[in-house]
């Protein structure tokens, strides 16, 4: 009796949950505000890029759409709370690649597991870039990489928290280029840049748009683009002999129970939005890549780069 | 200075100057409110610049930042729950002159100080910027570190009852500051398998819950207010006039505290929550009535608060000068500079310098605006707030706290923190550890860390890098300001015994 009683319970509200479920996946979503939550603090490029979202996305959804920070230990706070929402597509995170792969794979809890997070649409990119000061000795690539081997571990690379895409990005170009440097995390990617301009750090990976922002006060020395890009006058890793490129990709993502045309729904929306002529030319001006990944591209993504990551972490014996 | 008057030109339009108080009311408006920080409402206002000029959408946005440093005096003074961590002093100060009925006094220090305050930052910015920004690139991990060494003696000071108490509370503040994500490293702290604790102790609900909890509490407790039962009508007669000649008359606390707001503000990653309280206590090493400090020294607001405004121009040095964000809102400033082509560096004040002195101009005028507005608004919150009886005024401030400690991230965690540690901030204030230590543990420890672990990994070619630490230049001259910052309060604390026995053995006599 009992027993029948908790079930009654227990299946009223997932009934409920399923019927809303079916009444948004039958043309009618969103019917109303889309909450578009990024779990850092404001100011960063995910939040500059969601306020560049912002007016795009509310005209092509025909709803307002609320930016709000639950920022805490990069990120996942704020993806375990995702993983806990409901799925019902109002409830739309940021979400960085590398970080949502790292922060499970190193930590001993990081409160959600990658998969338990559904990819929407990934739409943009900034890769990683090492950087030196202006009047640094080092001219090219080729002079860091033979200064690291003269001093191993002497030469300190900063960058953007630990596991973040700046620090897999420094473990991934020491392996192949056979070298051995000492990665300091700062607390985000502004933070990190004053103690390479102060030369209390010898080089900085840090993002493409740094590049741009900061000037001729430093001297980018390899890109980590597929291609070279338009305005920044620094080689790809793999014109100067490695098969490197990689960095933070942004996305947005939802709880994995959302059903799959919400999902779809959206992915459109965002889709559409990455076509919005004032957008790219904002896009542009911030020097972020336009990235296209629609859900099942961006699973690829993730999964690709999982495998990518499992690999050199065991080779370096970082994975416990 | 053909830049400078187009840009004091470019200023004087009327919708600018609607701009600038706009924004200097909706900030002080939003920086009033515990939860509701600066760098949120700035969050807040970016879409609003997309639609406007450059030069528009920044002296909105500086505007609003100034006034919202201000605002967060308001509660710090009136309920003790502060607004910022730029507030954290005040509220030591601030509450007590409530508690003794002299909260009108607090609020007129407060507005005054943030006036001067910044005005000297916008000086600093407008004359000093490249040789300050590029002073503030000698500070590596390490100067950060005995910064924050540096900040925690002000314990000692603090501490007038027990040394003791003052470590105890300090410890439990770093020990608080350690859950988590560690900064380096990445390991996860005392989260006691609680996924949502792996952000750590979140500042603003925990300030509420280290200062304005227990107020509230002993608001229940006697179910009345103690400064009902004090008497101090006298000073609150005094007309604002003259309670701002008053503190003119003492100038040399306000230029100090300016100058240490300012100079506090270019270092990246220190910002307003620590030049308050560094000012603060400078103050009160150099007062000749150190007595008073903890029992309502008006000094004291007028130090904390002057030396948190003169951030926001010295903040914007790092930004303007070399694209790096010397506090948090500062980084949404840099964002929409980006956002509108404009390159920070040298250039900016050479290319785009009639925009770069609008809106130093327009930092300058909210400072000034901030006087009537603050004068008229903060007067009538501080009369509405006096007036309510104390069986009203205790749900309110609950329920502000409730929904401030929410707001800063919708989280309900955070809630609980907060009442967490404002019931045990309530038992330690018993047994005699204060909530300053705490707070100080708390802001300073983690980036104690963050310079101790940082400085060894830049230093790995050194055989011990360790050494780093006692060898650098800057930072010998920070370890000796450390060793002041020790043993200077501990001689002024038995002079003051000496003259106590003194005192003492002279009444003996006499009787």
């Amino acid at each position: 009796m009992i027993r029948q009683r908790a079930l009654a319970i227990a299946l009223v509200p997932a009934a409920v949950l399923g019927l809303a479920a079916c009444s948004g996946g039958g043309g009618e979503f969103p019917s109303k505000r889309i909450d578009y939550i990024l779990p850092f603090d404001p100011g960063g490029e995910s939040d500059i890029t969601a306020r560049l979202q912002q007016q795009p996305l509310e005209e092509v959804l025909g709803e307002s759409v609320s930016i709000s920070y639950k920022p805490g230990a990069g990120g996942a706070l704020g993806w375990s709370e995702l993983t806990r929402s409901r799925p019902d597509g109002y409830t739309v995170m940021g979400c960085n690649i590398p970080h949502i792969i790292l922060q499970p794979m190193l930590r001993d809890d990081a409160g959600y597991e990658t998969k338990a997070i559904k990819p929407v649409y990934f739409f943009q990119s900034t890769p990683n870039a090492l950087v030196v000061k202006a009047d640094s000795e080092f001219e090219t690539l080729e002079d860091f990489v033979a200064a690291a081997k003269e001093k191993p571990g002497g030469l300190s690379v900063g960058g953007s928290g630990d596991f973040s895409a700046n620090h897999i990005g420094t473990l991934q170009f020491a392996d192949a280029a056979g070298i051995e440097v000492s990665y300091t995390p700062f607390d985000g990617t502004g933070a990190a840049v004053p103690a390479l301009l102060g030369g209390h750090v010898d080089a900085l990976m840090t993002y493409t748009p740094q590049i741009d922002a900061l000037g001729d006060q430093v001297r980018p020395l390899a890109i980590m683009a597929e291609e070279p890009m338009e305005g920044v006058d620094a080689p790809t890793f793999a014109e100067e002999g490695y098969d490197l490129a990689d960095g933070a990709y942004r996305g947005v993502c939802v709880q994995e129970d959302t059903p799959q045309e919400i999902v779809d729904t959206l992915a459109e929306s965002f889709a559409a939005v990455n076509e919005d002529p004032a957008l790219v030319e904002d896009f542009k001006a911030q020097a972020f890549n336009l990235e296209n990944y629609d859900p099942a591209q961006s699973l690829e993504l993730i999964d690709a780069r999982t495998q990518e990551y499992t690999a050199l972490l065991d080779k370096l014996g970082m994975l416990g | 200075m053909g830049d400078a008057l187009q840009g004091l030109v470019d200023l004087l339009s009327p919708l600018t100057l609607l701009l600038v108080l706009v924004g200097t009311v909706a900030g002080m408006a939003i920086g009033a409110m515990p939860g509701l920080s600066a760098t949120m409402g700035l969050a807040l206002l970016v879409p609003f610049t997309f639609a406007m000029d450059p030069g528009a959408g920044l002296v909105l946005l500086g505007a609003f930042y100034m006034g919202a440093i201000y605002g967060g005096s308001f509660t710090a003074i009136l309920v003790n729950a502060p607004g910022t961590p730029s507030s954290i002093a005040t509220a030591f100060e601030g509450y007590r002159m409530t508690k003794q009925g002299r909260s009108e006094e607090a609020i007129v220090a407060a507005t005054l100080g943030s006036v001067v305050g910044g005005l000297v930052g916008v000086l600093f910015l407008l004359f000093l910027a490249p040789p300050l920004a590029d002073f503030s690139l000698r500070f590596g991990p390490q100067e950060y570190f005995w910064v924050a060494i540096f900040g925690l003696t002000i314990i000692i000071g603090m501490s007038t009852g027990s040394v003791l108490k003052g470590l105890v509370g300090g410890a439990l503040g770093v020990l608080l500051g350690t859950v988590g994500i560690a900064p380096v490293g990445g390991d996860v702290r005392f989260t006691f398998g609680e996924p949502s604790l792996q952000g750590g102790v979140p500042l603003v609900p925990a300030l509420i819950g280290l200062f304005t909890v227990p107020e509230v509490l002993k608001l229940i407790a006697r179910r009345s207010r103690e400064f009902e039962v004090q008497p101090g009508a006298e000073a609150e007669s005094r007309h604002w006039t003259r309670m701002t000649t008053d503190l003119l008359r003492k100038p040399v606390n306000l230029v100090r505290s300016s100058v240490i707001g300012a100079l506090i503000g270019i270092l990246p990653g220190a910002g307003g929550s620590v030049a308050n309280l560094v000012a603060y206590n400078e103050a009160k090493r150099a007062s000749k009535e150190r007595h008073k400090y903890g029992h309502g020294a008006v000094e004291g607001v007028v130090a904390a608060e002057s030396a948190n405004n003169a951030t926001v121009g010295g903040g914007f040095i790092p930004t303007l000068t070399l694209g790096v964000p010397g506090t948090p809102p500062d980084a949404i400033v840099l964002g929409v500079l980006l956002l509108q082509g404009l390159r920070p560096g040298a250039d900016l004040f050479t290319q785009s310098g009639d925009l770069v002195y609008t809106f130093a101009f327009a930092l300058a005028l909210s400072a000034l605006m901030m006087a009537p507005v603050g004068l008229l608004a903060g007067r009538a919150l501080q009369r509405g707030v006096v007036l309510l009886p104390a069986r009203y005024l205790a749900p309110a401030i609950a329920v502000t706290s409730i929904v401030g400690a929410y707001a800063i991230r919708s989280s309900v965690i955070d809630v609980a923190i907060m009442v967490v540690l404002g019931v045990l901030a309530y038992f330690l204030g018993r047994v005699g550890v204060g909530v300053a230590p705490i707070v100080l543990g708390l802001v300073l420890g983690p980036i104690a860390e963050r310079g101790l672990v940082q400085g060894l990994l830049v230093s790995t070619d050194h055989a011990l890098p360790w050494l780093t630490f006692f060898t650098r230049p800057l930072s010998i001259v920070l370890i000796l300001m450390c060793v002041a910052g020790i043993v200077w309060p501990m001689i002024q604390n038995r002079k003051q015994a000496v003259v106590t026995e003194m005192v003492a053995e002279a009444e003996k006599d006499r009787a």
